[in-house]
């Protein structure tokens, strides 16, 4: 164990703005997660790897010599129609059915995509260099590489897009109401099917935001989508389905207590030290439930 | 019922069509030895795999149309049966069995990487088949006893052991502080243990060892240590993302480090999608092309080069070189044992002792090559951002002067 966040106070600080940054981006992934758990009652086991499919559409724009950043312009267009046709291909079989069905599917989806990945764009690891320089803090102790800022600005930006799209426009509208009760809404003139098909559309769009700035920010590779599924299932658990600022939260929390958890525990705990929290957040969870008897939502 | 029987007869097909064509291979057939390769061809090792696989297909067109392996007066032709292992152990081992039970091979190529090899050992070992692989580097392979396994390469453990040995020496003698981080796998970790050894005997301490985890691509954690501890040396191996994601880092968070030592930077094309970011990186390697050693068949490490970019179109990395060494060790060993005996055989190549374009090949007992040091590059562009890999340690092929310390990101 180490001990070197408390002998070098730099390092909290260094810990902390990394983890907000790195929470956004999460939270970015995991809110296109809740919106189709919430409309589809699908938890999208492929979700890891529809971001890394968006992070090479902008790895390919960076080798054509297009700026990698025009990737979260190109890429959410590109998952969207992804979205659609997974969604015409497969989750309309399963959307009413049991959620163990759905987790079947989407693992098939996610295997599917790993494998179709790795045959067309090779094992290689790449990543797309934006150039964005680097910003020092104080007295150069602190540094966040501005590619970092961007994706969390970026995200940012693209969920209050959503939130106010979701609350203003007519499919938004639509949307919300399917999921608080779907046989309601197409009593009441919804389209469900069409609903349900732009939900698993905008969800990969979002997903392809986020891998546009992960390949500009991190590496990419075929198989490195299923720590983004879990990341994104852990914190939609936190915050519950629907709520918007409990993800974003939970998205910065378990961003900094990733980070922490690397300094304290060291590196080769960081993934594990998520999947741990997860365990503990989920038998917490249960025992809440088993009291007040309630149910998610 | 009718269903039943339609299985019946499909299955039966199945084992008619396989019992014939088991006979139609066998170890040597004709005038042609058949040699057995289980080879990541899908899945995540398959960029190396096939590094791997174009290595092997280049030797045995060159060994064959020059003349061919020649055995008790006859002249034999190499042939290889490749499987895809699909990137996956248990595959990998099914398929050394199924070459040797099924196939009746009697002499095996390795797989890439120490973990896939690691899987086949034990079979090998059982059938009492050769092998000769040229992509296993990990020290476990060759503490456990077998008696049929030979690496042309060096172990993981000597990686970068120079590295160690050039900061120390630079240092004046005087030990160095290390920071090292490495991921969780058998032939990082057997880097890592080198690293220990050699920091042992100069001396030096170790200040940060990380360990870092499979699905690497955020180290932020590990650089920010290094900025605040300030180590004379970094070393980092995590394959290919372990050398992008630190160099992507490093370069991002402005981390000076007089020295930063990584394994896999040419098979991650580091001064390709890095570019000047990546210069003075210094890099473990098997082999370089500028490297003086000979033979007959593909001259010189230079030549080797050219040959090879004209057949596929890019650079050699090391693994595809040692890969071809691998079929140059075994055609030597089959004329020396004179015969198609696998104990023979066995006998002829732990007795080897020669020279190849990729190095000296001469195996100790646990099978490890010992006879070819590990070499050091550096990353060194030009001023208009061309970068190359420059030999710079051990002194006798340096091809280029080792810049130490790195210069500061403020002065670059």
């Amino acid at each position: 164990m180490d001990f070197l966040v408390f002998q070098y106070p730099m390092i909290t600080v260094q810990a902390c703005l990394d983890g907000i940054l790195l929470g956004v981006l999460f939270a970015l992934i995991a809110y296109g997660m809740a919106l189709q758990w919430g409309v589809m009652n699908i938890i999208n086991i492929a979700q890891g790897d529809l971001v890394i499919l968006g992070g090479y559409i902008a790895y390919f724009m960076y080798l054509y010599g297009i700026h990698p950043a025009w990737g979260v312009i190109v890429a959410p267009i590109i998952m969207y129609f992804v979205g659609i046709a997974i969604y015409k291909l497969v989750i309309n079989k399963v959307v009413d059915r049991d959620l163990f069905i759905s987790i079947l599917a989407t693992f098939g989806i996610s295997i599917l995509f790993m494998q179709l990945m790795n045959f067309a764009f090779g094992a290689d690891v790449v990543l797309a260099n934006s150039g964005y320089g680097t910003t020092m803090l104080f007295d150069n102790n602190v540094v966040l590489p501005n590619s970092k800022i961007f994706s969390a600005f970026i995200s940012i930006v693209f969920a209050i897009c959503l939130v106010i799209y979701m609350k203003k426009s007519k499919l938004g509208r639509a949307i919300r109401a399917t999921a608080q009760n779907a046989r309601a809404a197409k009593i009441l003139g919804v389209d469900t099917e069409k609903v349900y098909a732009a939900t698993f559309g905008i969800n990969a769009a979002l997903c392809g935001v986020a891998g546009a700035l992960i390949s500009i920010t991190f590496t990419i590779h075929p198989y490195m989508g299923l720590p983004y599924t879990i990341r994104s299932f852990m914190i939609v658990i936190v915050a519950g389905l629907g709520n918007l600022p409990g993800v974003a939260m939970s998205g910065m929390g378990l961003g900094v207590f990733e980070e922490f958890a690397d300094y304290i525990l060291g590196t080769e705990f960081r993934i594990g030290s998520v999947f741990l929290l997860l365990v503990l957040i989920l038998v917490y969870r249960r025992f809440k439930l088993s009291r007040k008897r309630e149910y998610l939502k | 019922m009718k269903l039943n029987k339609i299985i019946l007869s499909f299955v039966s097909a199945l084992v008619i069509l396989f019992s014939t064509s088991v006979a139609s291979f066998a170890k040597v057939v004709g005038d042609k030895i058949i040699l057995g390769a289980a080879i990541s061809l899908t899945g995540k090792y398959s960029s190396n795999g096939v590094h791997t696989q174009n290595g092997y297909n280049m030797a045995v067109d060159r060994i064959n149309s020059m003349g061919g392996v020649k055995v008790g007066g006859k002249t034999y032709m190499f042939d290889i049966i490749y499987y895809d292992d699909e990137s996956n152990p248990k595959r990998a081992a099914q398929l050394a069995e199924r070459l040797i039970s099924q196939d009746g091979v009697e002499f095996m190529l390795g797989p890439y990487s120490s973990g896939l090899t690691k899987a086949i050992a034990p079979v090998t070992e059982k059938y009492g088949v050769p092998m000769v692989e040229a992509n296993g580097a990990s020290r476990s392979l060759f503490t456990k006893g077998y008696k049929y396994l030979f690496a042309v390469l060096a172990p993981a453990n000597l990686y970068l052991d120079v590295a160690i040995e050039t900061a120390v020496e630079l240092n004046g003698g005087k030990p160095v502080r290390i920071a090292q981080a490495f991921e969780q796998d058998a032939f990082s970790q057997d880097v890592r243990l080198g690293i220990l050894d050699a920091a042992k005997r100069t001396g030096s301490e170790i200040i940060i060892d990380d360990k870092l985890p499979k699905e690497l691509n955020d180290m932020a954690a590990t650089l920010v240590k290094v900025k605040q501890m300030k180590p004379d040396v970094l070393v980092v191996s995590g394959h290919t993302k372990g050398a992008l994601t630190a160099v992507r880092q490093i370069s991002e968070m402005k981390v000076d480090v007089p020295m930063l030592a990584m394994t896999h930077c040419d098979a991650a094309k580091l001064s390709e999608q890095h570019g000047a970011n990546s210069q003075y990186s210094l890099c473990a390697s098997q082999w370089h092309k500028s490297l003086t050693y000979k033979d007959d068949f593909f001259k010189d490490g230079m030549t080797y080069a050219a040959d090879f970019d004209k057949e596929f179109g890019y650079d050699p990395p090391y693994q595809a070189a040692e890969s071809s060494a691998a079929l140059l060790v075994f055609k030597d060993a089959f004329e020396r044992a004179g015969s198609f005996d696998k104990k023979k055989v066995r006998d002829a190549l732990a007795a080897t002792n020669m020279q190849t374009f990729y190095g000296n090949i001469k195996f100790a007992e646990g099978g490890q090559n010992v006879d070819k040091p590990m070499v050091l590059f550096q990353v060194i562009c030009d001023n208009g951002g061309k970068c190359e890999n420059k030999v710079v340690a051990p002194l006798k092929w340096a091809s280029a002067e080792l810049v130490h310390p790195i210069p500061k990101w403020s002065e670059r």
